[in-house]
């Protein structure tokens, strides 16, 4: 690793458009091209264009790829029909998260796992490591993918103009090869904003065109250029867990509110994976006497939760806000937070945040903020 | 972007007024706004308050971020722009003209306050 940032294949593009770039997991990417509240709403009622080539892309090949995926992961991958997707986790032995991943079954012998750009190393790594006693290929395609992300009510209608693919027999969590604009891509009904709409993974040459294309299809439905910095208010809203904030090596997938992606039913390898006996403790311990839940907090003020900072109730500290931001759809500050399971009951009287020595009353309600109509 | 020519500046990307009887009023740069991005929140210095150069009088509270309001002169708050308290959004759409922060009546002032140009060059860099 270089401390030079890493460019995706739009940067010149994002700079034409006047964005402003963040760091972010050594990659420089766009932050907002104007207001993030405005492309937060154009998500929510239109659509919005993001690029999201810093995502680790790692591609599984061959006879006991999905029997390796089991072993690796806490997910039940081998039983994935071909050309559908699962949200599922990396753990550690001890249990604590690694990464939370997107894998797509491509075909049946090939599966492309999707880590967040800021553990797409250690994904690699021990996807490596503990495919070691499997027949099949580990590979690294960071480089080989460009990543756009077409999101809100609109993006079906946006990309139907620009492709024969069938896109109304495209589940959620489905994704199949095809063309967009004459772009080969593998087009996948994913997302992370809580919308309906489309990630599109591309060839890094090929980038430029498609976004060009997507915008001219785009503007008349409303389509703006989006930063991740609505993507991460578009997130919190839908309750999404970010890793780093809400998922740790700390945590286990039970501990976050998420024990259901761990298949502990597996039939490959003996029904063995990483992780399976601390986990098993885990889910009796979140199920018999959980020490800490995943809540949401609405503000009744204006002041803004922030990572870190406390929740208190009757003088004591009681819990600890993972993400905060002021929620454009609620109009409101709302919060991401692990709280004490007697304080963790929706509706809970008598709960604040500490913000910055003043404690602000807040509302506990269950995740997520925001779900739309479907 | 531009500043204003008859405005000073404060290294912490504060504007100030010149003077009329001894009143300024106090705002944030359009580079200070644009840096924050889309302001949610505005806690300004109480009517009556005194503010001192340099230190903090308040905070601007944005979607990504919490700023420190730091004060350019020191004196006494005479005003605290209500429409800002009520839409801070003022803040980043007007931040020369209506979305001012507060006025102050002046006891003492630092000599590093900048020119236009001055603040200019100093952003740039």
């Amino acid at each position: 690793m270089t401390d030079a940032p890493r460019r995706t294949a739009l940067d010149a593009l994002h700079r034409t458009l006047g964005a402003t770039m963040t760091d972010f997991a050594g990659w420089d990417m766009p932050l907002r091209y104007g207001s993030e509240r405005d492309e937060h709403v154009a998500v929510r009622t239109r659509a919005g264009l993001f690029d999201l080539s810093h995502m680790g892309e790692i591609t599984l090949t061959g006879p006991q790829a999905g029997q390796a995926l089991d072993f690796a992961l806490v997910g039940n991958l081998s039983a994935l029909a071909v050309g559908r997707a699962r949200y599922t986790m990396i753990c550690e032995a001890g249990g604590g998260i690694l990464d939370d991943l997107i894998v797509y079954r491509l075909a049946e012998q090939e599966y492309m796992v999707v880590a967040n750009a800021s553990n797409a190393q250690v994904v690699l790594d021990a996807l490596t490591e503990r495919a070691a006693g499997f027949e099949t290929e580990v590979r690294d395609d960071r480089e080989n993918y460009a990543l756009l992300a077409v999101q809100g009510p609109e993006a079906p209608g946006i990309l139907k103009s620009l492709t024969d693919a069938d896109l109304d027999g495209l589940k959620y969590y489905a994704g199949l090869p095809g063309t967009v604009a004459g772009v080969p891509a593998l087009i996948a009904r994913t997302g992370y904003t809580g919308e309906d709409g489309f990630e599109l993974f591309v060839a890094p040459g090929d980038a430029e065109r498609l976004w060009r294309a997507l915008t001219d299809a785009g503007t008349d439905a409303g389509l703006v250029p989006c930063g991740l910095s609505c993507r991460d208010t578009l997130r919190l809203e839908a309750g999404m867990p970010l890793y780093g904030h809400e998922l740790t090596t700390a945590t286990t997938p039970f501990d976050a509110g998420l024990g259901r992606v761990v298949k502990f039913d597996k039939t490959t390898n003996d029904g063995d994976f990483t992780g399976r006996e601390a986990l098993t403790a885990a889910a009796e311990r979140a199920a018999t006497n959980p020490p800490r839940k995943l809540v949401g907090l609405i503000a009744e003020g204006r002041r803004v939760p922030r990572a870190g900072f406390s929740v208190v109730a009757d003088g004591a500290v009681v819990g600890e806000v993972t993400s905060g931001a002021p929620s454009p759809t609620l109009g409101k500050p709302i919060a991401i937070a692990y709280v004490d399971a007697a304080h963790a009951a929706p509706g809970t009287k008598g709960v604040s945040v500490d913000i910055r020595g003043s404690h602000e009353p807040y509302e506990v309600v269950a995740l997520p903020f925001y779900k739309r109509e479907r | 972007m531009s500043n204003p020519q008859q405005l000073r500046y404060s290294k912490e990307h504060e504007w100030l007024s010149a003077a009329e009887d001894g009143v300024a009023t106090v705002g944030i740069t359009e580079f200070a706004a644009s840096s924050l991005g889309d302001v949610v929140y505005a806690q300004l210095p109480a009517v009556g308050d005194t503010v001192t150069a340099g230190e903090s009088c308040g905070e601007l509270e944005s979607t990504k971020s919490v700023s420190d309001l730091y004060a350019p002169v020191t004196g006494e708050v005479v005003e605290a722009n209500q429409d800002v308290v009520d839409d801070p959004s003022l803040v980043n759409s007007a931040p020369f003209e209506g979305g001012w922060l507060f006025k102050v009546k002046i006891t003492d002032e630092p000599d590093e306050l900048l020119s236009a140009d001055e603040y200019t060059a100093f952003t740039a860099g």
